[in-house]
C-alpha cells in the first residue's frame, strides 16, 4: 500500500515537473554565481524588520527551537509545517519547486537527497551568507554531504554515526557474546536463533539506507560523482565482504522479514525477538518513545568491524536545513537555520534527544558523560562520538539517490524473498540506476 | 469503511432471509415440486459457510480495532492483537487523542465535517437536480449526456486526481479547502442513480396533474417531486458522504497545510511519526483516532439504513 502510494506520488511529481517545465522555461535564468555576499549586518537588519519564514521540517525538536527564536526576535514569525516526512515530504517539495508556487523558505533535506536538489538548482548556495566559514564546526561526514566545491547547500542539523544497539537481556539469557566483527555477528545470530527460534539477530526486509551504510563501512564506494558524470559499480572486493556476510544471514533465515518503523518492528524491539539493531546515533530518542516497555534491556556497542581491529564506521540518516532557491525572505530563513543548527538551537535540540553534527558538542564532557537511563545508565554518547570520529568522509550518494532508493525493493529486495543472490540483486539495482541516470541526462558508467 | 460495511449489511440480510424462509415452511403454500423451488427449506451449506467467512472477514478487523483502542502504546506491544491487555486505557486514549498537539484532532474532525457538508451535500443536491431534469424532461443532447455520465462512472476518481491537481495548481486553488470540496461536488454515480430513481419514483401523470392545478415548475419540483425522491436522496447522500469522509488521495495531493487536513490525512501523519528520527510513536492514538473516525459513519448507516435499502431496490421490479 505504502509503495503504491509513493509510486503514484512519484508519477505526480514527474507529471507536474513536465507540465510546469514548459511554462517555466522563459522565466528564471538568473544564475546563483552572481550572488552577492550577505553581511551579518544585513541579516541583523532583516531580523529587526521582521517577517515570516515557512519551514518544512519534521524534526520534532524544531518546535522548541522555533518558539525560542520567536521569543528572541519577536518580529519574526516561524511557520513550522512538519506533518510530512520522507517520500511525501520530497514529493511535496519537488511539486512546489516545479510549480514555482508554495515553495517553503526553509526545507529539511536528508543527506542522501542533498545532491539531488543541489544539482537541479533547487537549493540556494548559502556560502554568501557566511555558511562557508562554519565548516570547522561540523564533523566531516555531514559537512561533506552539504557542500560541493565552494558551494554550501545547507547547514547540517543532525548526524547518524552508526552503532550496534543490542538487547542485553537476550544476549545474557542465552550467554552469547556481543559481536565485535560481522563474522561474530553471524555466529551470534545462529546461536540465538538456535536457542530460541523466535529470536532473530535483526529485522531486515531490504532497506536501501542500511545496505548503503554497511557498504560504506566495508570500504566499498559504489557511487562516484563528478558533476554530471556518475559511476555506479557494486562489484568491488569490499562490496563482496558485505554480500557474503549478509547472504548467510538471509539464506539461514537469521534476519526477521520485518520492515523497519512498522508496528511489528517496534513490537519486536520491545519483546526480545529482535536481538540487535544497527542504526544511527539518533535512535535513542525513538527507543525512549516507541519501545518504552524494554527500558533497561538495551545497550549500545560499536558497530561490528569487517576485519578484526578495524575501526571504520559509517553514517545512517541525518539531515540538513536548506534554503530552497525559490523561497522568500532569504536573510531571515538563513538566520533561523543558523540559529537552529549552529547557534543556541543546538543545545536545545540535544537536550530534547537529537544527536548533533557539531564537533564542539560531540566533544563536550557533559554530552559525553550523559548517562542514558534507557540504556541502564550507559554513557552511550561516548560510543556514538567515537563512531562519528571514525566515519570515512569520501562517501557520496547519487544525484538521484531518492529515486534509486525507491527501486531498491524491486531489485535488491528480491534477494530477501526469492532465490536471487544479494550480489545479483545489487547488480540489477546498479543496472536500473544507470538506466534512470541516463534518462535524466547524466553521463553514467 | 464503505467497502467493509456494506457487504456486512447485504450478507446478514441474505442470511436472515434464508433463515426465515427455512423456518416458516413457506413451500406448503406452493405446488410441491422436487427441484428448483425458490425458498425451499433446505439450507445451502456452501452459502452458509460462505456467508460466515465473509462475516468473519469483515468483522475481525473491526474487532481488532475496538480491542486495540483500549490499549496503551506499551500494551499494544505486549499483548496479542485479538484480546485485551491488562491495562484498560480507552478513556485515556480518547482524551489524549482529542488533546494531543493542541487538539489538532478536533480541527481535523471539523475539516472533515466541512468537506462532507459542502462536498457531499453539494454533490447530492446537484445529483437530485440533474437526475430529475434528465428523467423528466426531454431536450436535445440527452443521449450524449447519458453517454458522458455512464463513461464518467467508469473512470476512477484516483485517475483524475493528477490532472485535477495540475489544473487547480494553475488556478492557485491548491492548499485551500476548495481543492477538496470542488472535486467532491461531482458524483456521476449519484447522478445516474437519481436519474434512474426519478424515472421510476415520479409518475409523469402526477407532474401533469400538478401543472394542470397551476403549479409552476419550481413548485412542482419542490412540493411534488422532492418528497417522492427522499429515499433516493438519502441513498445518494450516504454514498457521497462515505466517499468524502474516507477520501484520502485527493486531499493528499491537494493539501500541504495540516490545518486543512481531513481526518484521513491527519491519522496518516500521526502514523508516520513513528518513521521519523526522534518522532513521537503514538500508534495507540492512531488506532483510537481511527475508531473515532468510523463511529459517525457507522451511526449514519444505522440511522439511514431503511432509506438506503428502499432506495437501492427502487426500479428493480416492474410494477
Amino acid at each position: 500500500m505504502r509503495r503504491t502510494t509513493s509510486r503514484l506520488l512519484r508519477g505526480i511529481a514527474l507529471l507536474s515537473a513536465l507540465a510546469m517545465g514548459a511554462t517555466a522555461c522563459g522565466g528564471s535564468d538568473d544564475d546563483s554565481s552572481g550572488q552577492k555576499d550577505v553581511s551579518a549586518g544585513d541579516i541583523q537588519a532583516a531580523l529587526e524588520k521582521g517577517g515570516s519564514v515557512t519551514v518544512w521540517a519534521w524534526e520534532p525538536t524544531l518546535k522548541t527551537v522555533a518558539a525560542d527564536f520567536q521569543k528572541k526576535y519577536p518580529k519574526v514569525k516561524i511557520n513550522l509545517v512538519g506533518e510530512r516526512s520522507g517520500d511525501k515530504h520530497y514529493t511535496a517539495l519537488s511539486n512546489a519547486i516545479s510549480a514555482e508556487k508554495g515553495v517553503p523558505d526553509v526545507a529539511q533535506v536528508e543527506y542522501f537527497a542533498m545532491s539531488q536538489y543541489a544539482l537541479t538548482k533547487g537549493l540556494s548556495d548559502v556560502a554568501p551568507f557566511g555558511a562557508d566559514k562554519l565548516k570547522a564546526k561540523y564533523t566531516p561526514g555531514p559537512w561533506n554531504a552539504v557542500s560541493e566545491d565552494k558551494a554550501v547547500y545547507g547547514l547540517p542539523m543532525d548526524s547518524g554515526p552508526m552503532a550496534l544497539f543490542y538487547n542485553k537481556k537476550v544476549f545474557d539469557k542465552y550467554k552469547v557474546a556481543v559481536p565485535t566483527t560481522w563474522d561474530e555477528y553471524v555466529d551470534a545470530a545462529r546461536k540465538l536463533h538456535k536457542a530460541d527460534p523466535k529470536v532473530f539477530i535483526a529485522a531486515d526486509a531490504g532497506d536501501a539506507g542500511l545496505t548503503t551504510s554497511l557498504l560504506w563501512q566495508a570500504g566499498s564506494r559504489p557511487y562516484k560523482v563528478d558533476g554530471t558524470k556518475v559511476k555506479i559499480d557494486f562489484a568491488d572486493a569490499n562490496a563482496k565482504k558485505y554480500t557474503d556476510t549478509w547472504q548467510k544471514l538471509i539464506d539461514e533465515k537469521l534476519v526477521a522479514p520485518i520492515n523497519g518503523w512498522t508496528d511489528d518492528w517496534y513490537k519486536g524491539l520491545g519483546d526480545g525477538t529482535l536481538a540487535t539493531l544497527p542504526s544511527g546515533a539518533w535512535m535513542p530518542a525513538n527507543f525512549e518513545t516507541g519501545v518504552k516497555n524494554a527500558s533497561g534491556d538495551w545497550r549500545a556497542a560499536p558497530m561490528p568491524a569487517w576485519t578484526k581491529g578495524d575501526k571504520a564506521s559509517t553514517e545512517n540518516g541525518g539531515s540538513a536545513l536548506t534554503l530552497p532557491a525559490l523561497g522568500k525572505n532569504k536573510e531571515l530563513a538563513y538566520a533561523f537555520v543558523e540559529y537552529a543548527n549552529s547557534g543556541d538551537g543546538v543545545a536545545t535540540r540535544i537536550k530534547e534527544g537529537a544527536f548533533p553534527a557539531t564537533t564542539a558538542e560531540l566533544q563536550d564532557n557533559a554530552f559525553l558523560n550523559k548517562e542514558f537511563e534507557y540504556f541502564g545508565g550507559q554513557k552511550a554518547n561516548e560510543i556514538f562520538a567515537e563512531s562519528a570520529a571514525n566515519v570515512a568522509s569520501d562517501w557520496s550518494y547519487l544525484p538521484f539517490q531518492q529515486y534509486a532508493n525507491s527501486i531498491f525493493n524491486d531489485t535488491v529486495g528480491k534477494a530477501y524473498i526469492s532465490n536471487t543472490k544479494l550480489s545479483a540483486g545489487l547488480k540489477s539495482w546498479q543496472d536500473a540506476s544507470i538506466k534512470y541516470g541516463k534518462e535524466q541526462g547524466f553521463t553514467v558508467e | 469503511m464503505s467497502s467493509t460495511s456494506s457487504p456486512v449489511t447485504t450478507a446478514s440480510q441474505s442470511a436472515s432471509a434464508q433463515a426465515t424462509g427455512g423456518s416458516k415452511g413457506a413451500p406448503r403454500l406452493r405446488t410441491p415440486r422436487k427441484t428448483h423451488v425458490p425458498g425451499r427449506p433446505k439450507r445451502s451449506v456452501l452459502l452458509t459457510v460462505l456467508t460466515g467467512l465473509i462475516l468473519v472477514y469483515t468483522v475481525v478487523p473491526l474487532l481488532w480495532l475496538v480491542i486495540s483502542a483500549t490499549k496503551s502504546q506499551e500494551g499494544l506491544a505486549n499483548s496479542s492483537g485479538l484480546w485485551f491487555s491488562s491495562d484498560f486505557a480507552l478513556w485515556d486514549n480518547i482524551s489524549e487523542t482529542f488533546s494531543y498537539n493542541d487538539g489538532i484532532f478536533v480541527r481535523w474532525l471539523l475539516n472533515t465535517l466541512l468537506y462532507v457538508v459542502l462536498g457531499a451535500g453539494g454533490a447530492t443536491l446537484l445529483a437530485i437536480l440533474g437526475g430529475y431534469a434528465l428523467a423528466k424532461f426531454t431536450f436535445p443532447g440527452k443521449r450524449a449526456v447519458f453517454a458522458v455520465v455512464i463513461g464518467a462512472v467508469a473512470v476512477p476518481g484516483t485517475a483524475l486526481a493528477v490532472p485535477t491537481f495540475l489544473m487547480f495548481s494553475k488556478m492557485g486553488l491548491t492548499d485551500t479547502p476548495w481543492a477538496v470540496i470542488i472535486p467532491s461536488l461531482v458524483s456521476p454515480f449519484g447522478l445516474y442513480l437519481m436519474w434512474v430513481f426519478a424515472t421510476e419514483a415520479i409518475p409523469t401523470e402526477l407532474m401533469e396533474a400538478a401543472r394542470i392545478d397551476g403549479a409552476g415548475e419550481i413548485r412542482t419540483f419542490f412540493q411534488v417531486a422532492l418528497p417522492l425522491l427522499a429515499p433516493g436522496t438519502v441513498t445518494v447522500l450516504l454514498f457521497t458522504t462515505v466517499a468524502t469522509w474516507n477520501n484520502y488521495f485527493l486531499p493528499l495531493i491537494m493539501l500541504k497545510d495540516p490545518d486543512w487536513y481531513p481526518l484521513t490525512l491527519g491519522l496518516d501523519a500521526w502514523n508516520n511519526q513513528a518513521q521519523t528520527i526522534g518522532g513521537d510513536v503514538i500508534f495507540n492514538l492512531v488506532i483510537t483516532g481511527s475508531l473515532l473516525t468510523i463511529i459517525p459513519l457507522i451511526a449514519a448507516f444505522l440511522l439511514l439504513q431503511r432509506f438506503w435499502q428502499s432506495g437501492l431496490a427502487a426500479g428493480s421490479v416492474k410494477e
